[in-house]
């Protein structure tokens, strides 16, 4: 068996594939964490202008956001870099919870 | 991204091959390099140590931002040995991500029933060793008691780098092994990289316990990977 959870689950596959149909799509990027980061520096979310998704840029804490900005980049084409803490003002509607902080870069595939 | 970067990419890990994406956060360009391409300079120095830490990081060269995504493909176990402990490894290894394939020469123990959902391969380790090589992303547990079975994957995971190589047995049992590995032209060094006895001490008893004990020690090993050297030389000094 080919692990097939995996491979559905994998974001840079799903990306490739929403690609294929046609589908806009934008890849957000964990960039650099500090403080206890629940995803590490590498991982993904990767987003369609539908606001489907796949993956994850933290425990679940600012995924809304990012899928939010990543929405914006898919229409505007550039790319932008978000960053993520508690000590931010937007700390009460997506702070990071856990305490860390961290920078996600938001691009456009294409 | 660049959508030939991402194919690109994807190719690489999909054929498990070591890849890091570079990207320059200034402008959005990126591109894939794969592990000894040439790269000049600072950046180049930079992308050498990504390969070898498996750490993804942002880096600053002349004044410009790049991110550096490295991407190691997804480790692997190999379990030699369809015994009681391999039934429950099996399905912790895949739920930890692990690409999980069971060898063992002997039909009456590697049967579907006893294994549902898991790559077996009734074949002896230098065979299927063969078809499905090992590599430095691959972990091995060798778990049949049978040096027959057991030397010829344990032979075959040291001269492959596999970055855990564990061996089910008594310390007497070991130490015959130690022998015969020796005889086969292996150095005390090599010979002192496999884990035996295999899985942490966590003073397991059971076969679903034991199988813990090695998933941890998998995990650990592979999560401390660059450190091993320096323990193993704390270990023996």
């Amino acid at each position: 068996m080919q692990n097939p959870i995996e491979r559905i689950q994998d974001p840079l596959l799903v990306a490739e594939s929403w690609m294929a149909e046609g589908r806009d799509v934008a890849i957000a990027t964990v960039v650099e964490t500090w403080g206890s980061a629940p995803r590490p520096v590498g991982s993904h979310l990767v987003i369609d202008e539908a606001g489907n998704f796949e993956g994850s840029v933290s425990g679940g804490c600012v995924e809304g956001s990012v899928i939010a900005e990543a929405l914006d980049v898919i229409s505007h084409g550039s790319p932008r870099m978000l960053e993520f803490g508690v000590a931010d003002e937007t700390a009460w509607q997506v702070g990071l919870s856990c305490g860390g902080r961290i920078k996600v870069y938001v691009e456009r595939l294409g | 991204m660049d959508p030939y970067s991402l194919k690109k990419l994807n190719k690489e890990r999909q054929a498990r091959r070591a890849a890091v994406l570079l990207t320059d956060i200034g402008d959005g360009r990126d591109r894939v390099i794969k592990e000894g391409d040439p790269v000049a300079g600072a950046l180049g120095e930079a992308v050498k140590r990504a390969f070898l830490s498996g750490k993804s990081t942002i880096i600053e060269v002349d004044g410009r931002s790049f991110f550096l995504n490295v991407h190691v493909p997804p480790p692997r176990l190999v379990v030699i040995g369809a015994v009681h402990i391999s039934q429950a490894l099996a399905p912790m290894a895949r739920l930890s991500g692990y690409d999980v394939e069971i060898i063992d020469p002997r039909t009456a123990f590697a049967t579907p029933g006893r294994f549902p959902d898991v790559k077996l391969f009734a074949e002896w380790p230098q065979d299927a060793l063969e078809k499905r090589p090992l590599d430095p992303y691959t972990a091995v547990a060798v778990v049949t008691h049978d040096p027959k079975i057991d030397d010829q994957a344990l032979e075959r995971a040291l001269k492959a780098g596999c970055f855990y190589i564990g061996a089910l047995g008594s310390r007497k049992t070991h130490a015959k092994r130690v022998e015969r590995l020796a005889a086969m032209g292996f150095g005390t060094d090599e010979i002192a990289l496999i884990h035996s006895p295999i899985g942490l001490d966590i003073g397991a008893a059971s076969p679903a316990e034991i199988a813990v004990a090695v998933m941890a020690d998998v995990i650990k090993t592979f999560r401390t990977r660059g450190l091993q050297a320096t323990r193993h030389l704390e270990k023996t000094a």
